[in-house]
């Protein structure tokens, strides 16, 4: 199975009452893997339920996939767990790293890209698609500094990342516009050079504007509120090239009605439709 | 990244006075992932304490949990498990040692958060109860369900808990009553009620793997309070098996 070409939004569970009556409501549904790593409870309750009426995606978060030591094989064996038993249509990781030792900072954290990261990462990539059993999706990170250490740009090392390991990529274009305004890029020429071929996912969230001592304009991405203009146009230019992809509006901190996320989820599903239309007319 | 290069950020993530690490091009913004880590800690503390956090008052809350995450960071990813140590800690942290309740009332919103996420066990019916002869049940031993929790207090956690939390509305609560409290999800909501001393007793012996007469004895073998303690497991949906003296131990006597 694979995710429909459409909007999906977040599953928040104060949203389920309404998510149930309206019989699903939107074509698809994600979920953060760690959030499900309970025995029991009304978390699996409510997704099973949600299961049946719409695929998922399975977003993990905490597997610190960027990082030099070894993954977690207990956590590999959670999410397999995960997988077996809700059939997600999908899989997603990020690049980033979150444990270090035995401590777990619930944060994405930022590795250079350089061949010695490569190796790592393709390694843990490798590791995590034969231990979970399915084709995972590499998520590209939001930055708020550059790191010592790199050697080569994030498109090259996504693109080598997804070459070695047969991995598909998760475009997060809200990161791709932090990063670029705070390491001074331009988001459309990143955005030119990435592999779409081989995007599988599209994410879109809302971030917050921070101005900094000397004036400059800091962006954080805070999930807390609507896509911004800039974002939803860079989504429109990707989409006019890959045709309509699975597309999530994130939304994690200050999580508001859930007629507020149908608004979003609307605007993109809307966009997808031209998208698909123009696609079509050019065929 | 170097071997150095993560342990140096991840040395500096959780220690707020040191500099940030010479990886990093921009040491402000090196700020930026230091806060959201720090900030990110504190909101899942306080995700897991609302009674607590009522209790104390947002800005207190959060320069307790601050201290708290920065001693005791998460050692698993799963973070519906991080903040078992707060109740200890919040008991034993002196800025807070004018609100003696407050360990306790963490160790009941830690009970929850056990029980909103513990395995599932289907209860049994109390139609289950009559077909078991009178001598055999005294000898019965049960099996509770994996999401109950027994709590005592000498303080009124329960009534605390419910009015910080707005289940019910603020009273004046005597602080020098105790409370024996039950914390269990055998359905979708979890059940969060005071018991009498005698039901406490009696599930505890059970909990504990006593039979159901060593836990009549436990209330003092009152048959009208031990025929309520039975009626209130079945009620309270918390019997997942009952199972008789094993066979086994019946066949070596003599």
């Amino acid at each position: 199975m694979t995710l429909p070409t459409a909007a999906g939004l977040p599953f928040k569970h104060s949203h389920f009452p309404e998510i149930e009556a309206a019989d699903g409501a939107v074509a698809w549904y994600e979920v953060h893997a760690e959030n499900y790593m309970g025995a029991g409870g009304p978390p699996h309750r409510m997704l099973e339920a949600l299961r049946a009426l719409r695929p998922l995606s399975l977003h993990g978060v905490g597997l610190s996939i960027g990082g030099e030591g070894p993954l977690d094989r207990d956590h590999l064996q959670r999410l397999k767990g995960l997988v077996a038993r809700y059939s997600p249509a999908s899989f997603s990781e990020h690049l980033a790293w979150s444990s270090h030792d035995d401590i777990y900072f619930n944060d994405l954290l930022p590795l250079p890209y350089n061949a010695e990261t490569l190796a790592t990462v393709a390694d843990h990539i490798d590791e995590t698609q034969e231990a979970v059993g399915v084709r995972m999706l590499l998520e590209n990170p939001s930055s708020y500094t550059e790191l010592a250490g790199s050697s080569m740009d994030e498109i090259g090392f996504l693109t080598a990342i997804a070459e070695r390991t047969g991995c598909g990529l998760l475009l997060d274009i809200n990161n791709v516009y932090i990063s670029a305004n705070n390491q001074g890029f331009e988001p459309a020429t990143y955005l030119d050079g990435f592999p779409l071929h081989l995007v599988g996912e599209i994410h879109l969230a809302g971030h917050a504007t921070e101005t900094e001592a000397d004036g400059g304009r800091l962006l954080i991405d805070s999930h807390d509120r609507q896509v911004d203009a800039a974002v939803w146009s860079l989504f429109k230019q990707v989409i006019a090239k890959t045709g309509p992809l699975p597309t999530l509006v994130e939304w994690d901190n200050d999580v508001p009605d859930f007629d507020v996320l149908l608004d979003e989820a609307a605007i993109a599903d809307r966009a997808l439709s031209a998208a698909a239309a123009v696609t079509a007319a050019a065929e | 990244m170097t071997r150095d290069g993560e342990a140096a950020l991840a040395g500096a993530l959780l220690a707020p006075e040191t500099p940030a690490p010479a990886a990093v091009a921009d040491a402000h913004r090196f700020n930026v992932y230091r806060n959201n880590v720090v900030v990110g800690l504190i909101d899942a503390v306080a995700a897991t304490y609302p009674a607590v956090l009522a209790l104390v008052g947002e800005p207190f809350f959060r320069a307790a949990a601050r201290a708290f995450v920065l001693e005791n960071p998460p050692r698993s990813p799963i973070m519906i498990d991080y903040g078992d140590a707060f109740p200890d800690w919040i008991a034993a942290f002196p800025p807070a040692a004018g609100v003696p309740y407050l360990g306790d009332v963490a160790r009941l919103e830690w009970a929850w958060t056990r029980a909103y996420n513990a395995a599932e066990a289907p209860p049994l019916d109390i139609a289950h109860l009559v077909e078991i002869p009178p001598d055999e049940l005294a000898l019965a031993r049960v099996t509770l369900h994996p999401s109950l929790h027994l709590l005592l207090s000498r303080f009124p956690i329960a009534s605390l808990w419910a009015e910080a939390t707005g289940r019910s509305a603020a009273t004046h609560l005597d602080l020098s009553q105790s409370e024996a409290v039950l914390i269990a999800r055998p359905d979708a909501a979890v059940d969060v009620r005071a018991i009498t001393p005698a039901l406490s007793a009696f599930l505890q012996t059970l909990s504990a793997g006593g039979t159901i007469a060593d836990a009549a004895a436990a209330t003092g073998d009152d048959q009208a309070r031990v025929a309520d303690c039975l009626t209130s497991l079945f009620e309270l949906r918390i019997a997942v098996s009952l199972l008789p003296e094993p066979v086994a131990d019946q066949r070596s006597a003599p």
